[in-house]
């Protein structure tokens, strides 16, 4: 082994090594007190992948995408986006929070929602016109959701809900989306409608990150996972990452040996299921 | 009686018109943010920062102790913050535990300071002294709303309370969108650079500010009133945030009116020759309009089923301390 | 000085002992009632509570003055202040359930309404033509000065009478906050438990209002038991450490308060209160401001050199300007970058830990995952000696590799 050194390349930035990813993360790590929610995580997303993130619960998924986008302080670790730090690509990002954590019965309507994905377009101090109407329809129509543009949000089912936020998103015209269980508690139309969009999206170049807590369907949606437990475990291709041994190495001794054989190996148990 | 009017109760009417308005509007995103006691934690702390403002400047000049006030009421957030945070309490528990520490202080520095010679009390803090604020020079009745050495004598809280409305409002203008989505989706907003944090911020300094301009003429009582209970009922009457902004204003107003009117003229009607507090007075009337809200009002139940309807999800409410936070450690 | 020693001392007079050993016991019974009440995450209802006494306070003044001619009988006025107190109380649930609105909005609805009422009858109460007006503005603020000794005991009997409610009740109570489900099996009534608390915070409240005041009492119920989170995690020991500042706090406030004039009993006693707050805010051991941004500097560090150490391993590159700072301080690199000798060696056995820890989590993942520091601690330190022998004996050659 030769000396090491320690800045590689003598200066070079995160950004500058990986200026094409759409999201590079270097040695993340976050913790409430002592206690890691994430400990040291490198992960590189390959432009116009479509990539899950895997683990049990409390396994740090979610922390780890809001941390990636600043939302959460990290104590360690370094974060790029298209080579640049998120603040000055954040208009490059459509970032779809948990269904859950908002507020349904607050008083707005489906388009109000849809608005907000225009913030920035609309710019400081002015109001959506009917331009940004316009668009805000267009983006309802992608997901089905046109007829309900004026309808109060607390009246929606959980898929419609996560069907306005995807258009909030679309709404953004971003170059990577960046999703938080998007089909957690959601019809199964609704799933199918949502993954539709995505792989359209994928499809136009665009890269997904998807915060993903159901094994069967993975291997069907994506084509990139990143297995995390508190720490990565792997990540990689699906056909070669999402493997048995790595599914027990993420899940441990609470999932089923039998179970993790059943959806990593066979692509078709994903069709039976639903 | 067209003079009377003008010198007695002109004046004393457009303020509390005024401090229900303003109160009103900005209270509308306290409902939504799960913050109502937020209006009541800051009208509390405003005693200590106005004493101190007494003893420090042995005035009671309207300017030191607006700035008294005001320093007491940021530096009572950012208290209540690290409260949370280092403690690890619900919101609702470190405001208690902040608030009240506030206003001990205050009582004691107001029990130890001369305060015989001014008009400084604790009562006169809590429930202040709408009546008291008359125009003399208004005697010419209607006339002198032209005459400018009579609007000159106008009592100083009145144009101080117009400015503070006009500063609410236009609050209101220039940061609404932020303001919206930060209140219904504070990550989302951080994501796409709306700042959530220092909005959340700027939306308690305005609180402290109405807050403030509003106690030397009516007490803290009625401020808190006007936080919750107009932009409550509203949030019974519709579904939309601009109509529910609008009812928040038209049952302020009522309340102001009503109770005043009630006040000054109730017990004369009921045969008794005294008149009762009118900031009590148009806090028991937005009172009765909430409660006419609850039982009646088109949108009570909201979206929500009955089963869900219990008591707030908890998360919600921390995840707004927290983006206050964020701007704090800016 | 002088005269706050002998108040302490309980030597100031029959009536100011009695209402110091008053507060003292109301101290107590509010620390632990809050606790509960705080664990509930309830804390400000209390608020609503006790600005909720005030109508009932200025009727049941009303009511005595035009019977007796006299409205200062403590007995009516702390029933009619409980019969209003409930009713907000009840307001609150009501709105709470029956409504869209949240339980914050009920709570300042409530309070600032009944309160703006209070005021209302406080000014009637004012015109009427009748003594002892001022006698209802004690209750405000709270005065202790000329106290009537009837009054005293009846404080300080009716103090003990919660505390003791408070302690027979204290399983179900304890249960009910620590878990509401498990509670509901043990077959406890969660509602009625609810009620119970509810109706104890309630009594505590109408008792401290002549003491500490409508506007302040609400403090008694939370700042001791949000002091006590400082000191313990466990809610039976919190109770009893909330309940001991409560009641320190209503001793020494209620002597320091009798020792001059211009010291409002419940002003005083709230500072105190607030004062072993801010002490334990600061220096608490567990969760203190000093200890917790220590731990988190100290963690941030070594969270810092040990990536900087694994980087260092595996030749990768080290972008974070704090890590090589870490890095630096520690003599493990040089100033241009390359690592000396020492560090060659920690990153070595950083790379070991860094296995034997992996390995411990791949053999037992769910042990692994109740440790609370992920594998920070030296694993010599954090297991027992067997278990990391075998973990090493397992250890294969490629483990420690580059991966």
């Amino acid at each position: 082994m030769s000396t090491p050194t320690l800045i590689a390349d003598n200066g070079r930035t995160l950004g500058e090594s990986h200026p094409d990813s759409p999201l590079a993360v270097n040695g993340l790590t976050v913790s409430y007190g002592e206690k890691p929610v994430l400990f040291s995580i490198d992960f590189v997303v390959p432009k116009g992948a479509m990539v899950a993130i895997v683990g049990p619960n409390g396994a740090g998924k979610s922390t780890l995408i809001k941390a990636a986008l600043g939302i959460v302080p990290r104590i360690a670790g370094e974060v790029t986006v298209f080579g640049a730090p998120y603040e000055k690509a954040r208009h490059r990002i459509a970032y779809v929070p948990q269904r859950a954590s908002v507020d349904w019965d607050f008083p707005a309507t489906v388009r109000d929602v849809v608005l907000m994905g225009l913030y920035r377009e609309i710019g400081f101090l002015r109001f959506a016109g009917r331009r940004h109407r316009e668009r805000a329809l267009a983006c309802l129509e992608r997901v089905g959701m046109a007829a309900f543009a004026d309808r109060q949000i607390g009246q929606l089912s959980g898929g419609q809900q996560q069907r306005v936020f995807l258009a909030r998103a679309l709404a953004q015209e971003a170059d990577l989306y960046v999703m938080d269980e998007p089909f957690a508690g959601v019809d199964a139309a609704t799933e199918r409608a949502i993954i539709a969009v995505l792989k359209e999206l994928n499809g136009a170049g665009k890269t997904i990150v998807c915060v993903h807590h159901d094994l069967a369907t993975v291997p069907d949606y994506f084509d990139h996972v990143l297995l995390v437990n508190v720490r990565k475990i792997a990540d990689g291709p699906v056909a070669t990452t999402f493997t048995s041994h790595n599914l027990q190495a993420t899940y441990g001794g609470r999932l089923a040996a039998a179970h993790v054989e059943e959806v990593a190996v066979g692509r078709e148990a994903a069709g039976e299921g639903r | 009686m067209g003079t009377d009017f003008v010198v007695l109760s002109l004046v004393p009417l457009a303020i509390g018109i005024l401090v229900c308005v303003s109160c009103a509007l900005l209270g509308n995103f306290l409902v939504l943010r799960r913050q109502s006691l937020i209006g009541d934690a800051v009208s509390h702390v405003v005693l200590p920062g106005i004493v101190g403002a007494f003893i420090v400047t042995g005035t009671v000049a309207a300017g030191a102790m607006l700035l008294g006030a005001g320093i007491a009421a940021v530096l009572a957030v950012l208290l209540i913050e690290i409260v949370r945070r280092v403690g690890r309490v619900e919101p609702g528990a470190a405001m208690g535990v902040v608030f009240t520490t506030f206003f001990a202080a205050g009582v004691l520095l107001l029990e130890q300071s001369d305060t015989s010679s001014v008009h400084l009390d604790v009562e006169h803090a809590l429930y202040g002294n709408l009546e008291s604020l008359i125009w003399l020079a208004g005697s010419a009745g209607w006339a002198a709303l032209l005459d400018p050495a009579a609007l000159a004598a106008l009592p100083p809280q009145l144009p101080r309370l117009a400015l503070v409305t006009f500063a609410v409002v236009l609050f209101l203008l220039v940061f609404w969108k932020e303001l919206v989505i930060g209140t219904f989706d504070a990550t989302f907003a951080e994501s796409v650079g709306a700042r959530p944090g220092p909005v959340s911020f700027a939306l308690i300094v305005m609180v402290a500010v109405a807050a403030v301009a509003a106690f030397d003429a009516v007490g803290s009582i009625i401020v808190i009133a006007m936080f919750i209970c107009p932009p409550a009922s509203a949030r019974l009457m519709t579904d939309r945030l601009v109509p529910q902004l609008a009812w928040s204003v038209v049952f302020a107003v009522v309340s102001a009116i009503a109770g005043y009117v009630l006040a000054g003229y109730g017990p004369l009607w009921l045969g008794a020759a005294y008149s009762v507090s009118a900031a009590g007075m148009i806090a028991t009337v937005a009172g009765l309009i909430l409660a006419l809200a609850c039982l009646a009002g088109p949108r009570r139940f909201g979206t929500r089923t009955a089963a869900r309807r219990r008591r707030p999800p908890p998360r919600r409410a921390s995840h707004h301390q927290s983006s206050i936070s964020n701007s704090l450690q800016v | 000085m002088m005269a706050f020693l002998t108040a302490l001392a309980l030597g100031a007079g029959y009536n100011t002992a009695l209402v110091t050993i008053g507060a003292a016991i109301l101290g107590g019974s509010a620390g632990a009632i809050g606790t509960f009440v705080l664990l509930r995450k309830r804390s400000l209802v209390s608020d609503a509570v006790s600005h909720g006494t005030l109508p009932g306070l200025a009727l049941a003044f009303i009511l005595m003055a035009l019977l007796t001619g006299d409205g200062r009988n403590i007995v009516a006025l702390m029933v009619g202040a409980a019969f209003s107190a409930a009713l907000g109380l009840f307001c609150v649930e009501w709105i709470t359930r029956r409504t869209r609105l949240t339980e914050d909005a009920a709570i300042g609805a409530v309070l600032s309404v009944f309160f703006g009422f209070g005021i209302v009858l406080l000014t009637v109460i004012q015109s009427l033509q009748t003594g002892g007006q001022a006698g209802i503005a004690g209750y405000l603020l709270g005065s202790t000065a000329g106290m009537l000794r009837s009054e005293a005991e009846t404080i300080a009997v009716a103090a003990l009478a919660t505390g003791a409610a408070i302690f027979v009740l204290r399983r179900p109570f304890t249960l009910v906050c620590f878990d509401e489900g498990y509670a509901a099996t043990r077959g406890i009534d969660v509602r009625l438990t609810d009620l119970a608390m509810m109706g104890v915070l309630l009594a505590v409240t109408v008792i401290g209002l002549k003491v500490a005041g409508l506007v302040l009492i609400v403090a008694l119920t939370i700042i001791p038991p949000v002091t006590a989170r400082f000191w313990t995690d466990r809610p039976e020991r919190m109770v009893l450490i909330a309940a001991a500042f409560g009641a320190a706090a209503g001793y020494v406030g209620a002597a320091i308060s009798a020792s001059d004039r211009g010291l409002p009993t419940g002003a005083v006693i709230v500072l105190t209160a607030a004062a072993f707050f801010a002490v334990s805010l600061v220096l608490s051991p567990v969760r203190g401001l000093m200890s917790g941004l220590a731990t988190r500097l100290r963690f941030q560090r070594r969270v810092h050199e040990r990536q900087g150490l694994l980087a260092l391993a595996r030749g990768e590159a080290i972008y974070d300007p704090l890590t090589i700072k870490v890095l630096r301080r520690a003599g493990h690199i040089r100033a241009d970058g390359v690592a000396t000798l020492e560090g060659r060696a920690a990153a070595a056995a950083a790379v070991r830990e860094e296995a034997l820890w992996g390995l411990y989590r791949r053999l037992h993942p769910d042990e692994a995952g109740a440790l609370d520091h992920q594998g920070l601690a030296p694993i010599a330190t954090a297991l027992p000696p067997d278990v990391v022998a075998d973990l090493a004996a397992r250890l294969e050659p490629a483990d420690t590799g580059v991966r």
